[in-house]
């Protein structure tokens, strides 16, 4: 295993308090994450932050990865926490470039809940995982008192091999690489919103959730070695992801506005409660970072897949400015993407 | 989107930018505020700077509510949020701002039941579905919100409903504008005008400003058109020696204003004889507060509240930086001990604010021209 | 400092003469269109909505005028252009 240099500031983590923020996938997470998880568990594995945990045995390159699922409502349109907990953790694996091998499966169980709909959770992750090719090899069950974990809590782990022809890593991005993105974004974050009820919004969203590993693969077997990273935008949207790449780095990200697919309703909502469509989560796409040679091929390849067809050039590596994110118009205009600070909040001023 | 994306057309967007490029005297340098957060955030979320010329220098207002909303009232707030059985509801634009003692989210997640609602209506309903409680709005905004918050309590009388109270910090935007226009270190040519809070007040309240100040008002919408076409409007004005009141935003803002929600107002509401804003100190008759008639539904005549007045740290330099005298990063504590996850100063605290939306959009490394 | 947007009434309610569905961009919801008395608004009318209020109903006339006026502003430059370009080719 190498390890990598990390030219990356220091974080630290005095926070008093636990807040919802932690868990947004914002500034607060990062905290969190490298100011009290990385320097207390310190290894080279963990120290590359990356989706999967990457590690040699004998030869082949073993990623894993693990993933809380936590969501209010249970069922919103387009998918459920069961479906979520597949889709994520495969999802995971595919933008470390690895072939998902298995799954497995731990429950939090709240006393009182529902067997009817326990079965119905546990169907919708055996549907997920026989669409994803992926077996749920194993897990265990833990039952808290009513009140807590609102139902239920799945935490899944994920195992996979990794392609021997791809190395992704942001140190292999360069100037002059280009940005490609699956599809619209903001439509899980903005469902989830909506399907909570308390903002009287009515749009007809669903969530995006599902598997990755079809584009993974057709990016790998196009581009191969010219892609160089990739990531699923989920908390914290594509905003939070893309400078989660561009951080401490020689480089920064240029994203054409008006190039980024997104639904109308997705729009119409943030546009309502004044937010920023880059900040929503999603839980069906994925950002590649491939050569300016590749670009035009991989792309092509990521819209040949059945629910690719949005998928979008949305920008540029750039060595101006250098670990920002910057979104420029067509007329002109451009601005600073800053990662997500909290949770996404409505305002109205 | 429709009344959107013609907005943001990028041919109209040239034009405008090139007419105003050659409308600006390259001998001179402007100093236009747009008084309006609104337009704060505009002006950062689409980048309009790049369109100006570098002698257009655009000067960030007051007009953000929670920006200016003093930390004591905050902490007046939340006590009221922690007596037995009240729900706390406000804006989620509040959800982040800090009292002495923390911030509304980090008192709901110590337990206390604190709700972002959309709308003060939505407060109200949360109080009839919840009668064995209290719901208590937490109110803030400029003129354009104080009408949703009259409707509310109309109907909260209407319907008799005695377990609802409203907190409120309304504010009013001339009575700032004036603060503003006498403070000794003024140095500005001209206003862009809040659009939004015209749909209530219409566009008289602001002849004073060019009558009694010279200074040319334009009242703006919020597209990066809407602006452009604003700021063209001022600099021409400028140019032929002129001061009025001019309206951009035509297809939004009646020259008179909203009757019925001035009406609503009038009816609800009373002129405090003054307020303290965050970086301005107190203002006379800024204010607003529910009158007598309505104090069954007055969270401060309901309520105890400490109404301990809190002073902002020294070092943070707000006032200098709402007025124009100072520029964001020319703060001592902007980007350092203040910063939009943990904000000193008022200018922080919301993403309308001018440190907030400066800290957010711009490169931080760019060069500051002052 | 206030966040307000343009929607179009799809339909007044029945029970409630003060509420109206409105859409923006796919998304719908129930506003209050109480401040707006003294204006006659149905569906398919444009208002701006600020916290669940409508404030005002929007000028089309008004948009159409102002677009064509900065439309001209480009045009005059063009014609303006066209005689430089004449200008410098003789």
């Amino acid at each position: 295993m190498e390890t990598i240099e990390r030219t990356r500031p220091a974080v630290r983590f005095n926070d008093a308090q636990i807040e919802m923020a932690h868990g947004a996938g914002g500034k607060a997470s990062r905290r969190l994450v490298e100011g009290l998880f990385l320097p207390l568990l310190a290894n080279p594995i963990l120290q590359a932050l990356s989706d999967s945990a990457l590690t040699s045995v004998n030869g082949v390159t073993l990623a894993t990865t693990a993933d809380g699922y936590v969501v209010k409502p249970l069922r919103f349109p387009g998918g459920s926490i069961g479906e979520l907990a597949v889709n994520g953790t495969i999802n995971d694996l595919a933008v470390s470039g690895a072939r998902p091998l298995g799954l497995m499966a731990a429950f939090i169980l709240e006393a009182g809940f529902a067997g009817e709909t326990l079965r119905e959770e546990v169907e919708a992750m055996a549907s997920a995982a026989r669409r994803a090719g992926v077996a749920i090899v194993g897990g265990d069950t833990k039952v808290v008192e009513h009140g807590f974990a609102d139902g239920m809590y799945v935490a899944t782990f994920g195992f996979g091999t990794v392609d021997p022809r791809v190395r992704l890593a942001a140190e292999r991005v360069v100037e002059g690489d280009r940005v490609l993105l699956s599809g619209p974004i903001g439509d899980h974050g903005i469902t989830i919103l909506l399907a909570r009820g308390d903002l009287d919004l009515e749009a007809s969203l669903v969530s995006d959730t599902r598997p990755l590993t079809p584009f993974a693969e057709a990016l790998i077997e196009r581009a191969g070695s010219a892609l160089h990273w990739m990531r699923d935008p989920t908390r914290g949207g594509v905003a939070t992801a893309l400078n989660e790449l561009v951080r401490g780095r020689d480089f920064g990200v240029t994203l054409y506005e008006e190039s980024i697919p997104m639904r109308n309703e997705v729009r119409g909502a943030c546009e309502i409660l004044g937010l920023d469509p880059l900040h929503i989560a999603n839980e069906g796409q994925l950002i590649a970072v491939v050569s300016g040679e590749a670009a035009d091929g991989a792309l092509a390849a990521m819209r040949a897949i059945d629910g690719g067809e949005n998928a979008a050039c949305i920008g540029e590596v750039r060595a101006t400015p250098p670990g920002s994110v910057l979104a420029v118009t067509s007329y002109g205009g451009s601005r600073v993407i800053d990662m997500l600070v909290g949770d996404p909040l409505p305002r109205i001023c | 989107m429709k009344y959107v994306d013609e907005f943001r057309d990028p041919k109209l967007i040239s034009n405008v930018a090139r007419e105003i490029a050659r409308t600006a005297d390259p001998d001179r340098h402007y100093r236009i505020m747009e008084v309006c957060g609104g337009h704060t955030h505009a002006i950062y979320r689409h980048g309009l700077k790049n369109l100006l010329p570098g002698n257009v220098e655009l000067i960030h207002g007051p007009g953000c509510p929670v920006c200016v909303l003093p930390m004591g009232r905050i902490d007046d707030g939340l006590a009221i949020a922690q007596q037995p059985n009240v729900i706390f509801t406000a804006f989620g634009d509040m959800m982040r701002v800090p009292g002495t003692k923390g911030t509304p989210l980090e008192l709901k997640a110590r337990g206390f039941d604190i709700r972002m609602v959309y709308s003060p209506l939505d407060a109200l309903r949360i109080a009839q579905t919840n009668p064995g409680k209290h719901v208590m709005f937490f109110a803030i905004g400029f003129e354009t919100t104080a009408p949703s918050t009259a409707l509310t309590l109309q109907r909260a009388r209407a319907l008799n409903a005695r377990n609802f109270s409203v907190f409120c910090n309304h504010v009013t935007i001339v009575p700032a504008i004036r603060a503003i226009l006498d403070s000794p270190d003024m140095r500005l040519d001209a206003f862009v005008g809040p659009g939004h809070v015209s749909t209530v007040t219409g566009c008289r309240p602001y002849e004073f400003i060019a009558r009694d100040y010279g200074k040319p008002v334009v009242i703006s919408g919020f597209e990066p058109l809407d602006i452009l076409e604003s700021i063209l409007m001022i600099l021409g004005q400028l140019r032929s020696g002129e001061a009025r009141v001019e309206n951009q935003y035509r297809r939004i803002v009646p020259w008179e204003g909203n009757l019925p929600a001035l009406r609503a107002m009038g009816d609800v509401f009373e002129l405090r004889p003054y307020f303290e804003w965050r970086g301005l100190g107190f203002i006379s008759q800024s204010a607003l507060k529910l009158s007598n008639a309505f104090a069954a539904w007055d969270a401060e005549v309901q309520f105890e509240v400490p109404g301990v007045r809190v002073t902002d740290p020294k070092a943070a330099q707000c006032g200098e930086v709402l007025k124009g005298v100072l520029k964001p990063p020319q703060c001592k504590l902007f980007g350092k001990e203040c910063n939009p996850e943990h904000p000193i100063g008022a200018l922080m605290v919301s993403s309308e604010g001018a440190c907030a939306a400066y800290y957010r959009y711009v490169h931080r490394d760019e060069p500051v021209s002052v | 400092m206030c966040l307000a947007i343009p929607g179009q009434i799809v339909e007044l309610s029945a029970e409630q003469p003060a509420l109206a569905k409105v859409d923006v961009g796919g998304v719908k919801r129930s506003v209050n269109i109480g401040l707006l008395e003294n204006e006659r608004v149905g569906p398919g009318d444009w208002v701006l909505i600020h916290v669940g209020f409508a404030m005002s109903k929007i000028g089309e006339s008004q948009a159409r005028d102002q677009l064509r006026m900065l439309q001209a502003l480009g045009e005059d430059e063009l014609a303006m252009e066209e005689i430089r370009g004449y200008r410098f080719s003789q």
